[in-house]
């Protein structure tokens, strides 16, 4: 593997109880400082494959190694997303987003000044007394995502984050997650059984086949992001070709 | 005031309700049902009579104590055994079924049984409360700790919370609700086990006003004690309700789905 990879996933294989194999010698690694799309038909055990790197789920078989050291759980180095936002309903912006502050122990004026700091970055200034339940999808799950940003890890999971909210959001949300990404050399690796969304944000596919899932192909779509426009990404060449690859390979599992 | 519609308002459908149900009491008290039947005039006039000797005051303190000192045992124990199920299996498989079969059980039947071991002090009393509330506190308790969301749990773990974190920071709160539910049941079915206590173990409190003034046939003075039990539990029990509201308003109990 190369030297640069953060993350390794060495022939890791995921049986559920039951009998369920959901992944089956899954060997991928994930360089630094990039963003890295696990995608794949439903089913696939994409999600399980992102939460055994996030060490909420043991692998019936097989090793993840992050930073060179292998997973024995959750590690200070990872900091997840989720689909369903996972709020604490009775906790406020500001407490939800200092609440991995909160778990390491951190002061609290410490935490909420930091806390302060992704709200604001994430676009949720003067948002920071309101309640989970008086916020839209999208703005719960910037909540998230400024949670996960506040405890600076170098690799963030996000499994399916904007699945629940609306495609206009969605668009706007890629874009800003590119944008918070670009200056910061954080890892990114992203669950999601959108095509175009996997193609316009990654710099690396990685294409899970039906279940059990294993590495059908990695697509590294090369799109120069510098100085461009959405717009003008979403008409790149590599951008196009990037996603018809990929749906030529998906319409086998389907 | 003239312009409001005085049939708008839930206040005037409500003491519609009342003035209704006390006319319809009236009037069968003085058809009469039977002798021992008093009308609503009688029954208020003996109540505020009760009140104004005393004698009620004195009833109540002697009701309430053992109501008292159950509840308060319920509530630790009771919540400590339910957070205990809803916590570790292995106290969940050893005392489980003892709580379903007790909460399904007719519980005033083991009234007798109290009195058998436990003689007619106020050890009894406080027994005859706690068998009666303890089951369904500990269920609530228990439910409440087994409902916790599992993203929210998994969320703790990712973010590195350590297991007494989970606890004290995502299941007790995520379940302080329907614990103080529990409470709130337990007491209602306190109220009942007090009354059947102070009825059939010995005659104290309340229970004596009803029995005495029973056997010496001053019915509306038993009806008054009667009534004045039922409307002090249901006006306890609606504020513990609106409490309940206020402290754990229902989009922040976290039962809600997003998405």
């Amino acid at each position: 593997m190369s030297a640069d990879s953060i993350v390794e996933v060495k022939e890791v294989g995921k049986t559920y109880e039951g009998g369920v194999e959901a992944l089956a010698d899954v060997n991928v690694a994930l360089p630094s400082g990039r963003l890295s799309t696990l995608l794949g038909p439903s089913g696939c055990g994409k999600t399980t494959l992102l939460k055994i790197i996030a060490g909420l789920i043991p692998p019936s078989r097989g090793e993840i190694w992050v930073k060179g050291k292998k997973v024995a759980g959750p590690g200070p180095e990872r900091a997840f997303v989720f689909q369903d936002f996972a709020l604490l309903p009775w906790g406020n912006v500001l407490r939800n987003v200092g609440f991995g502050l909160e778990l390491r122990g951190l002061p609290k004026e410490e935490r909420e000044q930091i806390a302060r700091k992704h709200i604001a970055e994430v676009g949720l200034k003067s948002f920071e007394a309101s309640y989970p339940h008086q916020l839209s999808g999208g703005m719960r799950q910037r909540v998230g995502l400024a949670r996960a940003l506040a405890v600076d890890a170098d690799i963030i999971l996000m499994d399916e984050p904007f699945s629940s909210v609306d495609e206009q959001t969605r668009r706007k949300f890629q874009e800003e997650l590119l944008d918070l990404l670009k200056n910061r050399k954080k890892t990114v690796v992203f669950v999601t059984h959108s095509i175009e969304e996997a193609a316009y944000l990654s710099d690396q596919i990685v294409l899970l086949s039906a279940r059990p899932g294993t590495v059908s192909k990695i697509i590294q779509p090369n799109i120069d992001r510098e100085g461009r426009s959405p717009d003008e990404i979403r008409r790149d060449k590599n951008y196009l070709d990037a996603v018809d690859e990929i749906w030529q390979i998906l319409k086998h599992y389907i | 005031m003239e312009r409001k519609d005085l049939t708008a308002t839930p206040l005037f459908w409500q003491l519609a309700s009342f003035a209704l149900f006390f006319g319809l009491w009236e009037l069968a008290g003085r058809w009469p049902i039977s002798f021992a039947f008093p009308p609503f005039s009688k029954t208020l006039v003996a109540l505020l009579g009760m009140i104004a000797d005393g004698s009620l005051l004195k009833a109540y303190q002697s009701t309430l104590q053992p109501l008292i000192i159950g509840i308060v045992l319920c509530s630790i124990i009771g919540i400590g055994f339910g957070v205990g199920m809803g916590l570790s299996r292995a106290v969940e498989w050893l005392s489980l079924p003892i709580f379903i079969v007790l909460q399904a059980a007719p519980m005033a039947a083991i009234i007798p049984l109290i009195t058998y071991m436990y003689g007619i002090g106020i050890t009894a009393k406080v027994l005859a409360v706690v068998v009666l509330a303890a089951p369904v506190i500990v269920m609530n308790s228990y439910k409440g700790i087994r409902n916790t969301s599992p993203s929210l749990i998994q969320m703790c773990r990712a973010f590195l919370g350590t297991k007494r974190q989970e606890v004290v920071k995502i299941i007790l709160p995520h379940a302080a609700a329907l614990i103080f539910a529990g409470l709130r049941l337990g007491l209602a079915m306190g109220f009942i086990g007090i009354v059947i206590a102070e009825l059939l173990i010995t005659p104290t409190g309340i229970g004596d006003l009803i029995t005495y003034n029973s056997s010496v046939a001053d019915y509306p003075k038993m009806f008054a004690a009667i009534a004045s039990i039922v409307l002090f539990a249901a006006l306890t029990i609606q504020a513990l309700e609106r409490l309940e509201r206020k402290l754990f308003p229902p989009e922040m109990r976290g039962f809600e789905d997003v998405g």
